[in-house]
């Protein structure tokens, strides 16, 4: 073809070289291996952290490696660990055996809605299990093989599991629309076990696992470490309230152990509602204690394996026995609380040592946790509400409007629903909900659970967060939302992230930050800053009139 | 009758083939989703690319306004850019709307209105450079996230250090 | 290849049935045989499926809950959708196996537009589709109840009648055979449309789907097209079920090609996913109640493990504690 000049038709033909055929080759999914897309999966887990717990096959490796170092007989490794999984969880067992794919679920996953990759539909998720328990394990798989759904256990198989059982944030949405209750989680959790037997773990979890088994938290602070934190942020609200709070550590005898994620200690804006539970818990004068070994409520063995759940979780209990506290407080955090209400009395009780909760200032019975003997701090708070026990100003949080994301967990392994949003009625003036089908049960997850929320997957995580953002982007646009609050320490860190891309600038607050906005301290100064030390503008009005001389109490 | 009339007249139809042709770079599954999901926050790919590609179309068709023009293309460059694309891959769904004009002309585009497609096309270009921009910004601001993210996840760490070797020096 | 095998499938089926008896007399195999073999498959291997899920423990009470916890009396907690006790669970489990609940939670937002109204619309094809397939099957099975029964008991011709309320054609229409075919097709031709779904699904999801079509297919057309010796087949179901059979050579061959595919159903249905039909019962994440923190659940397999206990960790860290005032256990 002669080469065509710029004003001739023939040139415009060049545009089709611009046609790229993006479509999937048409093979059928079993037969197309994975592509590892680089901002999709996250580092593998380093060797010092397998060997410090025990697990097996403690190597360095790289995901990009051609060859992932298994052991020699993993494909035996792996069939076993299915089949002793299968005699012994039901779920697993059933939700093998009865997906009728009939499709409810396929557009539920955010990391689908918002990335479109087809393997990322839950029922495919499952389905990468699914064909091999078909294969080895069903009379129909053995013996029509692929036309009965069933393939070959191979490498690219494990490789497979490991790059989309890392694109799962257990976030259970999926499951609420299942007709059959198939919960994706129980699915992800049991393969990532499988992957752990061959030592295929992510280095975003296992380097925090092995941090709490430690130093009794995610962050590896040492005991010494955690004080200094603790009477760092005890200076903060000095200067914001000019009020000095106790930091009681390891003591015995007290009424109440506190424990609450310890992404808390360390990341903005976590930080500002740990003091925000310090000033509550001096305001109230409770008789409560934190530990330096129990000093984690999160628990990373979650994404890991039940085992390690429950070695990480054994702490709690062990530390209030030996505290010899009546009943444990938990602070706000998400997967912490799936734990706590579905596997920690199980794993770890009976705790007949403690006492049934009962707030020593309301004289509430909290009935619902008599077995587990573990409130949630917004049940607490809430109740102290109810019975008039704070002095509120929810003015003072009038600069902000405020929406409420429900955190995976608490709303779909627990269902505390109602106790955050009294908590932030009563705090807050301005609350505005986001659309019905983003919240509560059918809430979007922030696309950074369940170890997924370090950085390198930064492009999955922001696909992910992407419904989340969309619908926090319309509450700005549309009451002019500026704060997005939650109850969940990597959602504090995610969400954050996830509010810079998709909806500038709404920052992220805990509950309990608010509340202590709102919160009349007895003996407290005129306050100028919150926790954050930022000036708040009508709070200085406020102030100035009182005739205070500036800047009179800072330190 | 200018082309931009013509344009005008079968302004549904091409925005519809636009609309397509984007979907058509993602997997099957994916798109039939994206298209077929009327839920604004239950699908925000679907919604961000109809919306898009509805701004920028008028935008082509009307005044040349940089800042609508822009806000279009970011509805749909920012998902993009994070999506599963290489660079040219994320932007190529603006090329495909010369094509489809092309076509959706068909008769109607002789060699008397070649002046005004080029001077049409031109604007495309324009969008297409304006595309680059947005794609560059999106992952800067990608990186930036990225490496806030890391600063934040010790900053309470950083804060108390600092204030210690501030007392320690006073 | 997924959708055309099992297609192919389902013909060979039919034609083995329908030539069998036509041409080779084989009204014995079709008619009392394979009838029988079919459903002691069917029984022992549905019973033992069901005993080997119910073998399995459940070590964890994890139920996905989808509404308010039970915590304070002020608070109205959600009876059905986070229950907290048995009743709550039946009632779940009610909705669920006779609405298909799950599904009917499809809704959609719209935003109108220019307007700060937000409308809800649902979608609810799905619901729709699975809601009519089942039911129209259930009252379409019980509905043949009349060819095991003499004399037919009042509550089946009753519900005949029922169905058969419209009056139109000669034999009469039955609402539920329409709806049931339609259903099936629907059900066929989403999973051949939706790229999603053409995706996700695998032969053995078309093979049900073909064996059922079939047999609604030729049981439409025995009774409105081509007549086939009822008293006959009465005779032979009787016989069937008082263990004296003998297969009528009058039925026609359309009739045991019917009887050939729900036997081929009823033996297909313990190995593939057509166990939904008892395994939904048994699903952990719906048919337990939220109440772990108040009642401890025991996992019959919980084993300890390795901690790392608190002498441990003041062995290492004590000396730090110390410096830092902490209180020590030792001392």
């Amino acid at each position: 073809m002669a080469e065509a000049k710029f004003d001739e038709m023939d040139h415009y033909k060049q545009a089709e070289l611009m046609k790229f055929d993006f479509r999937p080759p048409p093979t059928g999914w079993m037969d197309t291996p994975t592509d590892f897309r680089p901002g999709s999966w996250i580092y593998p887990g380093k060797a010092k952290h397998l060997e410090y717990l025990d697990l097996p096959n403690p190597r360095e490796w790289a995901v990009t490696d051609e060859d992932w170092q298994l052991p020699k007989n993993w494909k035996e490794i792996v069939l076993e660990g299915m089949r002793e999984r299968l005699s012994r969880y039901r779920t697993f067992k059933i939700f093998m055996d009865i997906c009728v794919r009939c499709g409810a679920c396929a557009d539920k996953c955010h990391f689908f809605i918002g990335g479109g990759d087809p393997k990322n539909m839950p029922v495919m998720r499952a389905e990468l299990l699914r064909s091999i328990y078909r294969k080895d394990f069903t009379a129909l798989g053995k013996v029509f093989g692929k036309l009965a759904g069933g393939r070959e256990l191979t490498v690219d198989v494990i490789k497979e599991w490991f790059y989309y059982f890392f694109q799962c944030t257990e976030c259970r949405r999926c499951s609420v629309f299942c007709p059959y209750g198939i919960d994706t989680a129980e699915i992800t959790i049991i393969g990532r076990e499988l992957l752990g037997l061959l030592g295929l773990y992510v280095n975003w979890v296992i380097e925090p696992v092995a941090n709490c088994f430690r130093t009794g938290n995610h962050l590896g602070i040492q005991p010494h470490g955690l004080k200094d934190t603790l009477e760092f942020f005890a200076e903060d609200i000095e200067d914001s309230t000019g009020i000095k709070v106790d930091i009681p550590l390891n003591k015995k005898g007290a009424e109440v152990l506190f424990v609450t994620p310890s992404g808390d200690f360390l990341a903005d804006p976590g930080t500002y509602t740990c003091m925000g539970y310090m000033a509550l818990f001096h305001e109230i004068g409770l008789d409560y204690t934190w530990s330096t070994y129990a000093s984690e409520g999160g628990n990373f063995g979650l994404f890991t394996s039940h085992e390690t759940i429950k070695r990480l979780n054994a702490k709690i209990y062990a530390e209030a026995k030996r505290l010899g506290v009546k009943w444990i407080l938990g602070g706000e955090c998400g997967h912490m609380w799936r734990v706590l209400n579905q596997y920690m009395d199980t794993m770890n009780g009976p705790p007949d040592f403690l006492e049934v909760p009962k707030s020593p200032l309301t004289g509430t019975v909290f009935d619902n946790a008599r077995s587990t003997k573990m409130v949630h701090i917004m049940e607490f708070t809430a109740d102290l509400i109810r019975h008039g026990k704070l002095k509120l100003d929810p003015s003072r949080n009038d600069h902000i409007k405020v929406t409420f994301h429900d955190s995976c967990n608490p709303a779909r392994a627990m269902g505390i629903l109602e106790e955050p949003r009294y908590v932030l009625k009563n705090v807050c003036n301005n609350f505005y909900e986001m659309p019905p089908n983003t919240i509560r049960e059918q809430t979007f997850c922030c696309g950074g659970g369940a170890g997924l929320g370090t950085d390198e997957n930064m492009e999955m995580r922001l696909r992910g967060g992407l419904p989340r953002g969309n619908a926090v982007r319309y509450v700005q646009d549309k009451f002019g939302v500026n704060e997005l609050a939650c109850m969940c320490a990597i959602d504090r860190a995610t969400l954050t992230t996830v509010c810079d891309y998709w909806a500038p600038p709404v920052r992220v607050t805990g509950i309990h930050e608010l509340v202590s906005n709102a919160l009349q301290m007895k003996g407290a100064k005129d306050r100028e800053v919150n926790f954050r030390l930022e000036e708040i503008e009508h709070w200085k009005q406020k102030a100035a009139p009182a005739g205070r001389k500036e800047g009179s109490s800072d330190v | 009758m200018t082309l931009k009339d013509l344009l005008h007249s079968s302004r549904a139809a091409i925005l519809k083939r636009w609309f397509e042709k984007t979907l058509e770079t993602y997997a099957p599954d994916a798109s039939a989703f994206f298209d077929g999901q009327k839920d604004r926050f239950a699908n925000p790919v679907g919604k961000a690319l109809r919306t898009g590609t509805r701004v920028m179309l008028d935008c082509l068709l009307g005044e040349m306004d940089a800042e609508k023009i822009c806000a279009g293309l970011e509805e749909i460059v920012k998902i993009r850019s994070i999506q599963d694309f290489t660079p040219a891959q994320a932007v190529s769904f603006i090329f495909s709307l010369r094509q489809i004009i092309r076509e959706e002309l068909g008769q109607e585009l002789d060699s008397s209105r070649l002046t005004e497609l080029a001077e049409f096309e031109t604007r495309i270009d324009q969008l297409a450079l304006f595309a680059f921009d947005i794609y560059v910004k999106c992952r800067e601001r990608l990186y930036e996230i990225r490496v806030d993210e890391v600063k934040r996840s010790v900053s309470g760490l950083m804060r108390r250090l600092n204030r210690e070797e501030e007392k320690a020096q006073s | 290849m997924r959708v055309v095998i099992p297609l192919i499938a389902v013909i060979i089926l039919f034609m083995l049935a329908y030539f069998g008896v036509e041409a080779a007399g084989l009204q014995t195999l079709f008619g009392v045989v394979f009838p029988y073999i079919a459903l002691v498959i069917f029984i022992v291997g549905l019973i033992y499926k069901i005993v080997r899920w119910a073998m399995v423990p459940v070590p964890f009470r994890i139920p996905t809950t989808c509404g308010q916890q039970k915590s304070f009396p002020w608070i109205k907690p959600s009876k059905l959708d986070n229950p907290s006790g048995t009743l709550g669970v039946i009632g779940r489990m009610a909705l669920e196996v006779l609405c298909f609940r799950s599904l009917f939670r499809n809704t959609r937002t719209e935003i109108q537009k220019d307007g700060p109204k937000v409308a809800y619309a649902s979608n609810k094809w799905l619901w729709l589709g699975g809601m009519a397939f089942h039911w129209s099957m259930l009252i379409v099975s019980i509905r043949h109840l009349r060819f095991f029964t003499e004399p037919v008991p009042g509550v089946i011709i009753g519900l005949q009648d029922l169905d058969g309320f419209f009056q139109v054609g000669v034999p009469v229409f039955y609402a539920t055979s329409i709806i049931f075919l339609l259903a099936v097709g629907w059900l066929f031709l989403r999973r051949v449309v939706s790229p999603q779904l053409r995706y996700i699904s695998l032969a053995n999801d078309y093979f049900p789907l073909f064996l059922i079509l079939g047999i609604g297919t030729t049981g439409f057309l025995m009774r409105h097209l081509m007549k086939t010796d009822i008293v006959a087949i009465k005779n032979l179901t009787l016989g069937l079920l008082s263990f004296n059979p003998a297969a009528p050579a009058e039925a026609s061959g359309m009739f045991y090609a019917h009887l050939f595919l729900v036997c081929v159903l009823f033996a297909y249905f313990p190995f593939g996913k057509l166990t939904h039909l008892a395994g939904v019962f048994l699903s952990p994440t719906r048919n337990l109640s939220n109440n772990s923190r108040v009642v401890r659940h025991i996992n019959p397999w919980n084993y300890p493990v390795k901690v790392h206990t608190y002498a441990e960790y003041e062995e290492e860290f004590g000396e730090k504690m110390k410096k830092a005032g902490i209180p020590l256990d030792k001392e």
